[in-house]
This record gives C-alpha cells, structure tokens and sequence, in this order.
C-alpha cells in the first residue's frame, strides 16, 4: 500500500519535471501526453487506496524522511492515507486528469504548451502534498506550493497586464492569509509541542477553550485566504483571467477547497471550539448569499461561474462550520465534477466565440454546440441541486444539517434557522443565474450572428474529457450512503433526521419547487426574443441595485482607493527618501571613504625620496609615541588603575 | 670637572658643525664641516675612555670616508649651488623635535633601564684596547669575519660600479693591443 | 649639572640624531643625503659609547665599532653607485630621480 502512496504521490511531479524540460520549446504533444498519462497513473493509485480504505482497512501512515528535528521541534516529511485523504485525493486526481486530457486541446494553438503542463502537474503535486501530508507544516508547504502554481497559471499569459496583476492579487492575498495560519500554525506547536495531526489534536482535549479559540480563528484566516471568504474573495473573480482549464482545475476542484479541507482535517478541534464554528457557519452563509447576488447580473461567463464557486464554497464552510464535516467534504466532492464540468463547458464555447465572455453576444448556441448544451444542462441541473443529481443530495444534506442541528456527544447545536433560509433563498438564486447563463448562451435568437462569430463544436477529445465529469455529477449522489459509512467512524459522523416525516417531505418538496421555478423563471426572461445586448441604457442598467451587484458592491474599487493606493505611496516615500537617500547614502558613503582614502595615499608614492623619508620619521615618530605610550603605563599601571578607581571606573 | 667642560665645549662644537652641514647650500662646505664634526665625535670616545673607539673613528672615519667623499665630488658637479626643495620645513623641523623629545622621554623617565647587568664587564688594570681585543676575538668572532667579507664585498663593487673598462686586463695584454686601445675613440 | 651622566650624552645623542634627521628630510642633493646619513651614525655611536661606559659593558664599544665598519663598506658602495647613476642621467637632485613613482 505504500508503494500506492507514493506513486499516487510522486507521479505528477514527474510528469511535471518532464514537461519543465520543454518549457523554452514549440510545441511538443508528447509533453501533454506523457503529463495526462502520469496524472492517470496517479488517479489509479488513489482509487486502488479508496478501494482499499472503503473495505475497511488501516489508515496507511508513511514517514520519508525527517525534515527538522532541531532541539524539541520535530517535523517529518510523512504522509497519511486516511478517509478524509483519500477522499480528497480522488477528487484531485480524477479532476486534474480529466483537466489535464481537456488542455491537450484547448491549449492546442498556444505557444506555451509545454511550459502550461509543467505548472499544471506541479500544481497537482502540490495540491497532494497538501491533501496527503500527516502534519501542518507539511500541509503548509502544499499550502504554498499551490498558491505559486496558481500564480503561475493565472498569469499563464504573462504578456497580458491584467493577467499578471490577477495573478499577483490572488498570490498576494493568500499571502495575508497565510500569515493568520502561520500564526495559528505557531500556537498549536506551542501550545501541544507537536505539529502532527495525531498528537496535536490529542493534546487539544487538555487546552483550554480561549487558546483554542485563537487557534481555531487563526486557522481560519489562513482558510479564508485560499477559499475566498469575504473580505479575501476579490482574487477568485480576478482570476478569471488564467486559462479556463486552469480555472476548472483550481478554483473549482481543489485549490479553493484547501480551506474547506483545512477545517474538515481540524474537525477534532472546531468540534470543540462550537462557537467558532458558528462564525464560520455565518460567515459562509453571507458569503453564499453575497456571491450569488453578484452573479445575478454579470455580463462574464466565467465570472458567473466563478462567483457560483465562490457561492458554493460558502456552503461548505456552513456545513463544516456547523459541525457536519462529512457533509462538508460530500459536497466538496460533487461541487468539483459539476463546477469543473460546468468551467469546461464554458472552455468549449469560448473556443468557439473566439473568447467572447459575454453571453449576451451568444445565443442559440445549441445548434452549432449540441454535446457542449447538454453537458452544460447537466451540469447546472446538478449545481442548482435538482433531483436526482448529485448537487441535491449534498446542498439537501447541507440544508438539512442547518435545520436540524446537531445532537452529538461533544456539543449540542442548535437549530439554525436563520442560516437555512438563507441557504434556502441562495439555492433559488442559484438556480436562476445557473439558467440564466445557459437560456442566454445556447437558447433564444442567435445573436452572435450580429457580431460576425462562427461558432463550432469544440474538438472530439475535449467532449471526451468533460464527459466523465458529468456522469459522475449525475450519479455522485448514489455514493452518499457509501460515503457516510467511510468516515462516519473518521469525522464523527452523524446522519440528520428531522423528526417528523412531514417536515422531510415539505423541505425537500418545497426546495425543489423553489428551484424549478427560478430555473423557468429565468427561461422565461432570457430565452426570448426580446432580449438583446445590453448598452448601458435600459432602465434596469441604470438602477441603484444593478450597478451596485454589476460593481461587486464596489468592493475591488475600495480595496483599490483605500488599500493599495496608500500602500503604494508608502512604498515609494520608502523607496526615495530611506531606501535611495539613507541606507543607498551609506553604503555609497562608506565605499566613498574607502576609495577617498586610497587615493589620497596613493600620492604618498610619488616616487620622491624626500618624502618617501618625511614618511618614514613620519612612521618612526608615531611607533616611538607608541612605545612611550604603553611603556608609561607598564610603568606605572599601578597608580593607572588606582586613579580609574577613584574616578569610578 | 675637566670633563664636564671638556663634553659641554666639544659638544657645542659637534652640534654646530653637523647644522652647518645639514643647512648650508655649498656642498664643499659641508664635506668639510662633516670632516669637523667627526674629529670632534672622537673626541667624545676619548673622554668615555674608548681609546681604541676614538683611534679607528679617526682613522677610518674622518680619514678613509671623508677621503672617500672628497674624491667622490670630484665627479660632481659642486659649483652648481643645490636648490632646496620649496617643501615645508616645520614639517619637517617638527617631526625631528618630535622625535628627539620622545627618544628623551624614553630613556629619561627611565623606561628600559631599571635592571640592566652587565654581560662583558670591564676588567680593571688593563688597557682598552687589550679589552676590545678580548672581546672581539672571542665573543664576537664571527661577525668579525664577516665584516672581513662584507668589507671585500664592498671593496670590490666599489671598483666595479665606478670603474672604467674594467673588461680588459692590462697586465694580460701585450703593449701592440694596449696602443690600439689608447688610440680608439672612447665613448666615455 | 657638573657631573656628567648617562643622560646628558643620551640628549646629546638624540640631538645629534634629530639634526641628522633634518638632513635627511631635507637634502635634495643625493651626496649632501649621505652626508645626512652619516650624521645618523655617529650619533648613534656616541650613545653607544656612552652607555658601554657608563655600564662597564664592552658590548656598547663593540657595536659602534661595527658600526663604523658597515658605514664604511656602506659609502664605498653608495657613492658608486651615485656615481654610475650621475654617469647615467648627469645629475644627482633627488626630484628627477622618481622613476619609482606610484
């Protein structure tokens, strides 16, 4: 089993390696090729371990080396192969290769192509380190390994400045983030003297609640950064800019659910910690409800998708928040097939309009587009969670968890009603931008006509490589019971029961109701032949709520005015007044005296030997003064000392 | 008390003589006044009862060196009058006092001289030249010899740096080529 | 100041170094040098006496007598080599002599 651990491990790095050979050449398929192929070598190595973990075996613990064992600090480079891992590794490794065989064909005409399967592969490997590793700090390093590849591959077109600048946003601010976990990081070595997942989470039982309290915020932070939670969540829309299989890959799959694993693998300590984990609820409720109402009316295809993510994502940190970790992860793992679906898709139509984003240009796409349609129908229908695809057995599970509360051993939640009408109302919201995006990209008047696009159908492979995606987030939902069985014993698992059979029926009758509706509701406004390109003249253009959800509540904008421009005049005062004019001075100066030095020196060797004699009874009177100096005070060291002393020396 | 006038009149005397020689500008002048200075220098050896000191400064001091200076201007050209250099003599009138005052203050505070033992102790009842004869002929044996050679080395590159046509041996020559070379053209 | 110590014939002796040291500075003219030099010498020869009388130490007498040697082998080889040098450039002023300049 180790053997598996391993390959599963190490193979993306090699494909990764392999491709960063070629990265300064044209072209070369077999780097895509060879790339996809180690990836899948991968994903069978973890479906080999999920096998082997469903049928009941021991978590598979490797330790490869030490890495610092410096005076009471001891940390390894180990892995674990646990419920929660292997989880995640499947979700990983199944996506990145479906990604990967996806990019064989969308970058097909890029000239980056070698250099896009270096940073992917090396994305992937840092993602499992991250998912694999049996200690925070080697999480951390996966942590960070992700965030420079998704720097790397959101400033993939590093010729294009908003491209670049996306990609620095969204390193920069995970880089705030990190530095709340790096905190949190150093209080729970501190506090229990280990980083290993196993003692830590044994030593936390002894801790009390206000240490963990911190622990557990500072944790968070770190996880606020890398899923975007507000007020850290303008960098997920920003990057955008990568290409779409970037965007499929890591700010659908994985990379954005780091956090959401991050507090899933802590759930020994935010189980403790129960209000903490109501602040997380919270948090994610609004943040559901914030990204979805920005949704509601963006003109981007991949932005709406993004903010979809990012409205998903709050509704895993409410389940997690709320205590149903299990939840939590099933829906991580059924957001990725139909998110990353739902991203390629969007790949496939941009190939064909030419990178146009805006869907109001498209239109009655699914004649020229007929798979890319259905797969992107299935895809929604799971996203706004209709049955019976897979998003409504998770969002049901989640919905329910807020309705019902948790009555464990460790703490009694309790009902959360606020948080599920919230939930209740986002899910609605969901539907309707999910359908409004797909009645306005392939249903209604063929608009695109009016702007001279010749749309296609996207290549045979890439059809290929979506479509396991959406069969698996059509039949995801089969799994639950499968899944709750793995890490009920993990994740301290409970099943919700609501107590009478009536409030079952009306909730999940009711839920469903609300979505169909939304969804038809949003066929009706779009899919007719009223609707054209918006110019900034209608009245529903103009209004107070449009422009303020157009504008991401003018958030990026305050971000701009009041944060990084002030920084950035702080930057440049540091710059010219200490940097140039002090320590550059200094510096200077001290070189200036050296060189000053030797050139008036240099004139003591004119060559003359009158003065070279001055020089040397020059030399001769300093050397006697000297003598005298120190023969003075052998002499009379005595008398010396004993005046210092008087003078309190 | 002979001796305290004696030293305080040759001192005086040595005193002036080697300023005329640093200061004037005439350098036959200051050979002879140089030649003075030395006689006078002896002079101190005697009344420090260093007969033998005296004797040989005399001989070879003011005798062979200044000879040996004497003849050397001859190549000179001593009628020019030395320019002195324009450089600025409280430098250098300073740096000496400087250092005079500190050779003083070092040997008179006194800092070097609180246990000194005498290694060759003068024996009593005998001349100074049988005692310097002692003692040179036993502890100082070999660096007498090699003074020997050091004074045969300098000897000889005295010949040779100021020598001319020191590649011919007359003595070896028959007086046919000697002729010849007389009536060659000498590029001196 | 009637009894005459060790350490009247010590200033006496650095006064006659310092005089010498003056020449040394201060002499332009490569022969008047020398002359500076041997100013030095003698100096120190008399300190040397001094002391060895003073002390009861032939040591002293020794050492001045070594002295006048070296100074002695030291001129004959100095004003040849002057002599070669006039030879060579016509004129012995020290200041068109730096061909050592750094």
């Amino acid at each position: 089993m180790e053997t598996y651990l391993y390959i599963a491990l190490f193979a993306p790095l090699v494909g990764s390696l392999f491709s960063a050979l070629f990265t300064a050449t044209p072209k070369k398929l077999f780097t895509g090729i060879v790339g996809s192929l180690l990836i899948f070598t991968s994903l069978v190595s973890s479906t080999i371990l999920l096998m082997y973990i469903l049928k009941g075996g021991e978590p598979v613990h490797v330790t490869m080396m030490t890495w610092m064992a410096t005076g009471d600090l001891y940390i390894p480079f180990g892995f674990v192969v646990d419920q929660i891992s292997v989880t995640m590794m499947m979700v990983v490794t199944l996506v990145s290769t479906v990604v990967h065989i996806y990019s064989i064909g969308y970058m097909d005409h890029d000239k980056g192509f070698n250099r896009f399967f270096a940073w992917l592969s090396a994305f992937v490997f840092s993602m499992m380190i991250l998912v694999m590793s049996d200690n925070y700090a080697g999480l951390f390093i996966g942590w960070e390994g992700v965030g420079l590849c998704s720097w790397g591959l959101i400033g993939f077109w590093y010729h294009k400045e908003s491209a670049t600048w996306a990609a620095s946003e969204a390193f920069i601010m995970n880089r705030i983030a990190d530095l709340g976990m790096l905190i949190g990081l150093f209080l729970v070595y501190w506090n229990t003297g280990t980083l290993q997942y196993d003692g830590a989470f044994a030593a936390f039982h002894t801790l009390d609640i206000s240490t963990l309290t911190w622990i557990g915020i500072f944790l968070f932070i770190g996880a606020m950064g890398k899923s975007a939670q507000f007020p850290l969540h303008t960098w997920l829309a920003d990057a955008m800019e990568g290409p779409t299989p970037v965007s499929a890959l890591i700010h659908a799959a994985t990379m954005v659910t780091a956090g959401v694993y991050l507090v899933i693998r802590s759930h020994e300590l935010y189980s403790l910690i129960p209000h903490v984990g109501l602040f997380i609820a919270s948090l994610g409720a609004f943040v559901a409800l914030f990204a979805a109402s920005m949704a509601l009316v963006n003109r981007d295809m991949k932005r709406i998708i993004a903010y979809s993510t990012l409205s998903q994502l709050g509704y895993m940190f409410v389940a997690a928040g709320l205590g149903a970790y299990w939840v939590a992860l099933f829906h991580l793992m059924a957001h990725a097939f139909f998110k990353a679906a739902l991203f390629l898709g969007a790949g496939n139509v941009m190939h064909a309009m030419d990178d146009e984003l805006d869907p109001f240009k498209m239109g009655g796409l699914r004649k020229k587009m007929k798979w890319t349609w259905i797969m992107m129908g299935l895809a929604s229908l799971a996203l706004s969670g209709i049955f019976p695809f897979a998003g409504f057995f998770s969002k049901d599970a989640i919905l329910e968890a807020a309705f019902v509360g948790n009555h464990t051993a460790l703490h009694v939640m309790e009902h959360h009603y606020i948080i599920y009408a919230v939930l209740l109302f986002t899910a609605g919201l969901t539907a309707f931008y999910s359908f409004r995006l797909v009645a306005l990209i392939f249903h209604g008047e063929e608009r695109f006509k009016l702007f001279g696009f010749h749309p296609h159908e996207a290549a045979k492979i890439m059809l290929l490589a979506i479509a396991p995606l959406v069969i698996l987030a059509i039949i995801a939902g089969a799994f639950q019971t499968t899944f709750f069985e793995m890490v009920q014993e993990a994740l301290n698992a409970v099943e919700y029961h609501v107590h009478s059979q009536i409030v079952v029926w009306i909730m999940t009758i009711g839920t469903q109701v609300f979505a169909i509706s939304m969804i038809i509701f949003a066929y009706v406004k779009y899919n007719n032949s009223r609707v054209s390109v918006p110019d900034g003249t209608s009245r529903l253009e103009n209004s107070f709520i449009y422009k303020l959800l157009f504008n991401q509540y003018y958030i990026p904008h305050f971000y701009a005015e009041y944060i990084v421009k002030p920084y950035r005049e702080i930057s440049e005062i540091f710059w010219t007044k200490v940097d140039l004019k002090i320590v550059d001075a200094t510096v200077d100066g001290i070189a200036g005296i050296i060189y000053g030095t030797g050139e008036k020196t240099r004139q003591m060797q004119s060559g003359n030997l009158s003065t070279m004699l001055t020089w040397m009874v020059a030399g001769l009177v300093g050397l006697l003064s000297l003598a005298v100096v120190f023969g003075l005070t052998a002499r009379y060291s005595d008398e010396i000392l004993l005046f210092l002393s008087a003078l309190g020396v | 008390m002979f001796e305290a006038i004696a030293f305080y009149l040759f001192a005086f005397l040595t005193i002036a003589m080697f300023f005329i020689t640093v200061t004037t500008s005439q350098a036959l002048y200051a050979l002879t006044a140089l030649a003075a200075g030395m006689i006078f220098i002896s002079a101190f050896f005697f009344i420090l009862g260093a007969d033998f000191l005296g004797a040989v400064q005399i001989i070879v001091y003011t005798g062979a060196v200044m000879a040996l200076y004497a003849f050397g201007m001859m190549f000179f050209d001593t009628t020019r009058d030395v320019k002195e250099k324009k450089g600025n003599k409280y430098i250098i009138v300073g740096l000496s006092t400087l250092a005079a005052i500190l050779v003083v203050v070092i040997v008179a505070v006194p800092m070097v001289s609180q246990n000194v033992v005498a290694l060759y102790p003068a024996i009593d009842g005998v001349g100074n030249t049988q005692e310097v004869g002692l003692v040179l002929f036993t502890k100082y044996l070999v660096p007498f010899e090699v003074a020997a050679i050091m004074l045969l080395v300098a000897m000889i590159a005295g010949i040779v740096l100021a020598g001319k046509k020191m590649d011919l041996s007359i003595t070896l020559m028959n007086d046919a080529a000697i002729e010849e070379e007389k009536n060659k053209k000498v590029l001196s | 100041m009637m009894e005459i110590g060790l350490t009247h014939y010590l200033v006496l002796s650095t006064i006659l170094f310092a005089i010498g040291l003056v020449g040394v500075m201060r002499r332009k003219n490569l022969l008047l040098l020398f002359f500076a030099t041997e100013i030095l010498l003698n100096a120190v020869n008399v300190a040397f006496a001094a002391i060895s009388h003073y002390y009861g130490d032939m040591t002293g007498q020794m050492f001045a007598f070594f002295v006048i040697a070296i100074a002695a082998s030291e001129v004959a080889v100095g004003l040849g080599l002057l002599i070669v040098w006039y030879k060579r450039h016509g004129s012995i002023d020290l200041d068109a002599l730096a061909t050592m300049k750094g």
